[in-house]
């Protein structure tokens, strides 16, 4: 012990000294831009250089966006407006956007039928993306395809009412006899549905005006509506294919793997633009001498054979992943093959393979514009045709890219996003 | 299989074909065989009836016949009565001309903006996620109109050419004009081919010197210089070029020969620069994805790993991340090459004559062929397909993880 103490010492500090603040260049928006931007020269170097890059992209193309014209009735029109000015040229977004979002023979009093499938799309999606939700909404799914269809096509509503009904008594069918095993149950599902169906186009045919929308033809349909269409129900088509070929492709079943190996490969290793050759000149020759149906319904045969290679891909990498033992585990209860699948190996093998199938999906749904090559006209089949080749915006090509460009990031980088947050909500690994 | 105890070892009965696991298998093959034959021969039936029906045969004898049109870029003779196969040999090696360059931009484009995207520079790092993220959301096709609308910004010869003509040359050397990009041509003399011979020689050389230096550092640890790598590659074929003469020319653009047009040297044309900017930074964009996920996988411990053992940092990229990094990049990275390859088939919306353009498009609206010419596209971009992927199970199993 020491003698000194506070009364004795001349002087004794009581309290801490408030701490101060760290010098300028070590905090704040410096420390910030020191550590991130300008930490040695080269850095130094390629923050200039990206600021230069920033600065000339935003320089030019702001004054184009803001100072553009909205409201003209053609490109020498926009012209006089501008006198000179270098700018976008918007009019034609505002005269056309019927047409980029629609096609052209679309009819207009029928507009409000496709955007009301576009919004019943999202709400009936929902209870898929969303695992939060009640699992009733699931009945919403169900319906959206019956919906959509005849909010898109028109016609009577007999014609989806008896689908459905089908595929409900089919449902039921199958729920009766499934004791007596799978196959025969598949069979007398398949059978009722059948005859349900049969009788539908019976009745339809009988009263096509009853509760009927005014019908479209397929032929009329274009636009970004088109590549919606397309994305959509191959997509989903090519989902439950694409299991399928997957499944049989890891067969031990010799005859079934080696079909299954050469359709996936053959499909993989042609672009998807002689698939579509294929549908425009080439499917007619195989088909009954006579058939004749449409152009749409033969490129949505030949996208959906394509996706479904490339999900059965993504779906075999999911199935080689699993380990052994879930296998082995399955076996050792006692699961016949279907039983194993379906309770325990594809839950799972579908769980991995998300990512890769959402990358699949976004890929097929750009890919959708390939169409306009073999002179469908989705968006950019109706701007390289009737848009561009009109005299009034013939030269507009800037502002229609840019607005069928955005309208595909808007759709692709949210699906992307939406992938990405699933990813972290089912990672059930510790990291 | 383990054998079980109370198996039924009787014999052969039919009704085991339906109810026993062992011979199941065979009856669901024999019914998938069946309804395959049945499908195809009703494919191939409704086929050769409708052929009959509009009085077509199966024959590739139009291959033989002048095709008729002119192709702007063709790598090898050509003119419009030589004949459709030929146009279609044309085609071929404008689809491979254009994969190829497009490969390598794609690759330069693609490693940059992935190393970049990883930098810790927040500007540079935002920017490419920019990059990345905008050109994969937007379909390919776009991104070719939009950039072939770029390519035709440029002036036209003669208002580039302008009122002085030798000006009219960057470095000397290239013109860039809406037509395309107007290049030096080489001229081939008698004795190039000893130039030509002595770099593929002086490029083995300076890979087998690469080679020995490797072995040496890892079986003795002696470190050999890297520097005379560059004489090894330089001096032969220079050497040779000044001894046998200068025998390779350059054809220089020549602007003062016309008044409205470059004549001389080689012309990439706008089509082939359209296209192949197109596939390239649309390409480079997801290459830059598998680079980043490449790098992000080989763990931050082999980094510290490496750094507790002494390696400098240039030598941890070599010798420990970029090994592991490149064996989960190159398999992505060859998917996305075949991608690029047939992607290019949408060279049609360019006007770049590759082999959907000829073979697929003025050939089959001319001989109405369309069955025999699509078989043949499909099976040429299958033999490419189909050989790419060949190589990379081959280059896969050669890196594969060995383990237990």
């Amino acid at each position: 012990m020491s003698d000194t103490h506070a009364q004795s010492a001349a002087f004794v500090r009581e309290s801490f000294i408030p701490q101060s603040p760290p010098p300028a260049r070590e905090r704040g928006i410096l420390k910030w831009g020191r550590e991130n931007l300008f930490s040695n020269w080269f850095y130094t170097l390629l923050t200039l250089v990206s600021l230069y890059v920033v600065f000339s992209l935003l320089s030019g193309f702001l004054p184009w966006l803001f100072s553009g014209v909205w409201n003209a009735g053609s490109l020498s029109e926009c012209r006089e407006i501008l006198q000179g000015v270098d700018a976008g040229c918007f009019a034609v977004l505002t005269e056309r956007w019927n047409q980029l979002l629609f096609g052209f023979s679309y009819p207009t009093e029928a507009y409000w039928r496709p955007t009301l499938a576009f919004i019943l799309l999202f709400v009936c999606a929902a209870p898929v993306l969303f695992s939060g939700l009640p699992r009733k909404l699931l009945i919403l799914t169900l319906l959206y395809p019956f919906a959509a269809y005849w909010l898109l096509w028109g016609g009577t509503i007999v014609v989806p009412l008896m689908a459905l009904l089908g595929v409900v008594l089919g449902y039921v069918a199958f729920g009766a006899t499934v004791s007596r095993g799978f196959a025969t149950a598949l069979v007398a599902a398949l059978v009722v549905a059948g005859i349900v169906w049969w009788v539908g186009i019976a009745v339809a045919g009988a009263v096509p005006d009853f509760v009927a929308l005014m019908p479209v033809p397929s032929r009329d349909m274009g636009g970004f509506m088109l590549n919606m269409m397309l994305g959509t129900v191959c997509v989903s088509l090519s989902l439950p294919f694409g299991i399928l070929l997957a499944l049989g492709r890891q067969s031990r079943l010799p005859i079934i793997k080696i079909a299954c190996v050469a359709f996936i490969e053959f499909i993989r290793g042609v672009p998807l633009i002689t698939l579509l050759f294929v549908a425009n000149v080439v499917l007619a020759y195989f088909l009954p001498p006579g058939t004749n149906f449409d152009l749409i319904l033969r490129v949505i045969i030949m996208i959906t054979m394509f996706a479904s290679a490339y999900i059965a891909e993504v779906i075999r990498g999911g199935l080689a992943a699993l380990p052994r033992g879930q296998y082995e585990a399955a076996d050792a209860l006692g699961l016949d093959y279907g039983q194993a699948m379906r309770l325990i190996i594809l839950p799972q093998a579908l769980k991995i393979s998300i990512p890769g199938i959402v990358n699949v999906a976004v890929g097929l749904f750009k890919d959708t514009t390939l169409v306009s090559i073999i002179s469908m006209f989705d968006v950019v089949g109706m701007i390289r045709g009737p848009i561009l080749a009109s005299t009034d915006w013939n030269g507009v090509y800037w502002e229609l890219y840019g607005a069928a460009a955005l309208l595909f990031f808007v759709v692709c980088y949210t699906i992307s996003q939406y992938s990405q947050w699933l990813e972290r909500k089912l990672a059930t690994d510790h990291r | 299989m383990a054998s079980i105890p109370d198996q039924d070892h009787s014999g052969f009965r039919p009704s085991m074909l339906l109810n026993d696991r062992r011979y199941r298998g065979l009856t669901y093959q024999f019914i998938a065989l069946i309804v395959i034959i049945f499908l195809m021969a009703w494919l191939g039936m409704n086929l050769v009836s409708n052929l009959a029906a509009a009085g077509l045969n199966f024959s590739y004898s139009f291959l033989g016949d002048p095709a008729g049109y002119d192709i702007n870029q063709a790598l090898i003779e050509y003119d419009s009565q030589s004949s459709h196969l030929r146009a279609a040999i044309v085609g071929l090696l404008n689809t491979l001309l254009v994969a190829i360059m497009g490969c390598i931009t794609a690759t330069v484009i693609g490693v940059t903006a992935g190393v970049l995207r990883l930098s810790k520079n927040w500007l540079v790092a935002r920017l490419m996620s920019l990059y990345v993220e905008a050109f994969r959301n937007v379909p390919v096709l776009i991104w070719i109109l939009m950039i072939g609308t770029i390519v035709q910004l440029g002036p036209s010869p003669r208002v580039y050419l302008g009122e002085e003509p030798e000006r009219g040359l960057i470095f000397g050397l290239f013109a860039f004009t809406n037509r395309g990009i107007t290049s030096p041509a080489p001229i081939w003399e008698a004795g190039s081919v000893w130039v030509v011979v002595a770099l593929v020689a002086s490029i083995v050389a300076a890979w087998a010197y690469m080679r020995f230096r490797k072995k040496a550092l890892f079986s003795s640890g002696t470190l050999y210089p890297a520097w005379p790598v560059l004489p090894i590659l330089v001096v032969p074929a220079v050497a040779f070029y000044f001894i046998l003469g200068q025998p390779i020319g350059l054809n220089m653009p020549d602007t003062l020969a016309n008044r409205f047009n470059l004549s001389g040297g080689f012309e990439i044309q706008r089509p082939l620069i359209a296209l192949w900017l197109a596939l390239s930074v649309y390409t480079g964009a997801f290459i830059a994805e598998n680079v980043r996920a490449g790098i992000l996988a080989v763990s931050k411990g082999q980094t510290e790993a490496a750094a507790s053992l002494g390696l400098r940092p240039r030598r941890i990229m070599n010798l420990v991340i970029l090994p592991q990094a490149l064996r989960v990049i190159i398999p992505p990275l060859i998917s996305q090459y075949l991608n690029l390859t047939k992607n290019s088939s949408l060279a049609i919306a360019v006007g770049y004559a590759d082999i959907t353009a000829t073979l697929g498009g003025i050939t089959l609206n001319q001989t109405g062929r369309a069955i025999e010419s699509i078989l043949l596209l499909m099976l040429f971009y299958l033999v490419i397909s189909l050989s790419i992927s060949a190589a990379m199970n081959v280059y896969n199993a050669s890196v594969a993880l060995k383990e237990r």
